[in-house]
């Protein structure tokens, strides 16, 4: 460990914070292009070319905007809330692989550098971890508001985290499994490679149930419509952030998006093989580049269905959400596990009738 | 030297967490509390390379614990005054007691200069990079039955709260007046 090992830790966090924040500037502007071309409408136009400035200015915006704080709120946590919304959002991409590593030599040392935050032992349990600290921003800028409607906002939150985290965990046991690791990095590998060099060797063709069940999962976990009953206008104004405003309004706003793109990254690396994809015999730095571009493709596609969903499906009832995650999710969830830990076995120690 | 600036940092923290938990007045708050004494502990497994204790302490605890504490909180209320009569007569006494025995401890392993009670014994070998194998492997050899038992304990609950929650007393009425 010395000087540039330490440098290299600092640019690959300031990397990821800027990957993350212009992935989300891109992502809104996709999110309203497209949502507006299922509509039949134009969406934005005007700023920039096809309007791909427009969340700039929005941003902008707020930034310069009064930021209102409510006579009744609770001060300490009303202006925690914010930050604290932001935290695990940046956290979780630490550990995602955006591509195969390489090797520099600094300081007279050749080091190899991976394309990832860091590759922690635990990446999956990490992840888990901190997308479970993730509501608690929600909770208490919707308790901390001194109003109704946002406390209503986090106690719905509150709820709908606790019963989607069981079946996102419950998903991805299987994953660990089959790669008999929890180390991202590794998962990532365990899917290189095809079978009978037509279908990818990615993790979504054995466990597609497990694929499903976990993005339905983390749509309500980023709570996106039709999971949004957290911040439904209809129902209860703006949900948990009724009574923010200006750049603290749009910390939770960059940390919705944030959440998606990380989600959908994460769902890329775990169940459509990462990174990995053909790379045509090419060697140097294409062999390297094309990875990282089949990683963002992966990752956008996922990112659309999420839109797609988003355009399409009416938001759910409140008793339709609990019956849809403890009734059908989290009991197929459990079926699937018990039969994939069965087929594991199979394959480990042979049939237990032969 | 890492070890020790985090130590002072995240002991103080949850120090200030536990202390919240019980000065605060309103619950929010001790919950909070609570949660910052959990995550200050979870940077003390960290600390001593417990990567998945780690893990599973900010997943059950503070990601699933505290969450149904805060929806139980909000859900009951959190304007009422709580109620401060003390229902367990020997509390306080007990308080002193235990409070003094813990420093006590603390001043004869200072004054004895016993310092592996606290840093523990020096770790042999190579390091290793997370201990889920390690845990893996001794909880299903070694600690197999225990863990087997804990698994069928919470079974147990999790079938005892279904059944609480599907007992009613008018459906108990009428399987009584269906009986022959």
């Amino acid at each position: 460990m010395d000087g540039w090992d330490v440098a290299i830790v600092l640019v690959k966090v300031v990397v990821v914070f800027a990957l993350l924040l212009v992935a989300t500037i891109l992502l809104v502007w996709i999110e309203r292009k497209v949502v507006a071309d299922m509509q039949n409408r134009i969406g934005p136009e005007r700023a920039g070319p096809w309007g791909m400035l427009q969340t700039l200015a929005d941003g902008l915006k707020l930034l310069f905007k009064e930021q209102i704080r409510p006579n009744k709120a609770e001060v300490g946590m009303y202006l925690l809330a914010p930050v604290l919304t932001l935290i695990p959002a940046f956290l979780i991409f630490m550990v995602v692989p955006i591509g195969p590593s390489f090797t520099v030599t600094l300081g007279g040392i050749e080091r190899e550098i991976s394309m990832q935050g860091t590759d922690l032992n635990i990446g999956l349990l990490f992840i888990l971890a901190m997308s479970s600290l993730a509501v608690y921003a929600v909770v208490l800028a919707g308790w901390s508001s001194g109003s109704k409607y946002p406390l209503l906002g986090g106690v719905r939150a509150t709820a709908q985290a606790i019963s989607y985290e069981a079946a996102m965990g419950l998903a991805l046991v299987p994953v660990v499994f089959y790669a008999g690791t929890l180390s991202i990095s590794e998962i990532v590998a365990s899917q290189a490679g095809t079978w009978g060099g037509i279908i990818p060797r990615w993790n979504i063709v054995p466990l597609f149930v497990s694929f499903v069940i976990f993005f339905i999962s983390i749509i309500a976990e980023t709570n996106r419509a039709p999971f949004d009953l957290v911040e439904a206008e209809q129902e209860i104004v703006g949900g948990f952030h009724t009574e923010y405003s200006g750049f603290r309004f749009a910390c939770f706003f960059l940390a919705e998006y944030i959440n998606m793109f990380n989600m959908s990254a994460i769902a890329a690396t775990l169940f459509l093989g990462g990174w990995n994809g053909p790379t045509f015999g090419l060697t140097g730095f294409f062999a390297w580049v094309l990875p990282i571009i089949y990683f963002f493709i992966k990752t956008f596609a996922l990112i659309f269905i999420f839109m797609w969903v988003r355009a399409t499906l009416p938001r759910l009832r409140y008793d339709q959400l609990m019956q849809l995650g403890w009734k059908r999710l989290i009991p197929a969830a459990l079926a699937w596990l018990v039969l994939s830990a069965f087929v594991v076995g199979i394959r480990q120690f042979g049939a237990p009738w032969s | 030297m890492t070890e020790l600036i985090l130590f002072f940092i995240f002991g103080s923290l949850a120090l200030v967490g536990g202390l919240t938990v019980v000065a605060a007045k309103n619950p929010v708050h001790s919950a909070m509390g609570l949660m910052l004494t959990l995550f200050s502990l979870a940077v003390f497994y960290v600390v001593q390379a417990a990567h998945f204790v780690a893990a599973v302490q900010v997943i059950v605890y503070a990601g699933a614990v505290m969450t149904l504490f805060l929806f139980v909180i909000m859900l009951i209320g959190v304007d009422k005054e709580e109620n401060l009569t003390e229902n367990i007569r020997f509390q306080r006494p007990l308080v002193v007691l235990l409070g003094l025995s813990v420093v006590v401890i603390g001043v004869v392993v200072a004054v004895g200069g016993r310092f592996t009670w606290v840093t523990g014994p020096a770790i042999a070998g190579p390091e290793v990079n997370g201990t889920v194998e390690a845990i893996g492997d001794d909880l299903f050899t070694v600690w197999l039955l225990p863990f087997e038992a804990t698994s069928l304990l919470l079974i147990i609950a999790a079938v005892g709260a279904l059944a609480l929650a599907f007992y009613s007393p008018r459906r108990r009425q009428r399987s009584e007046e269906d009986a022959p």
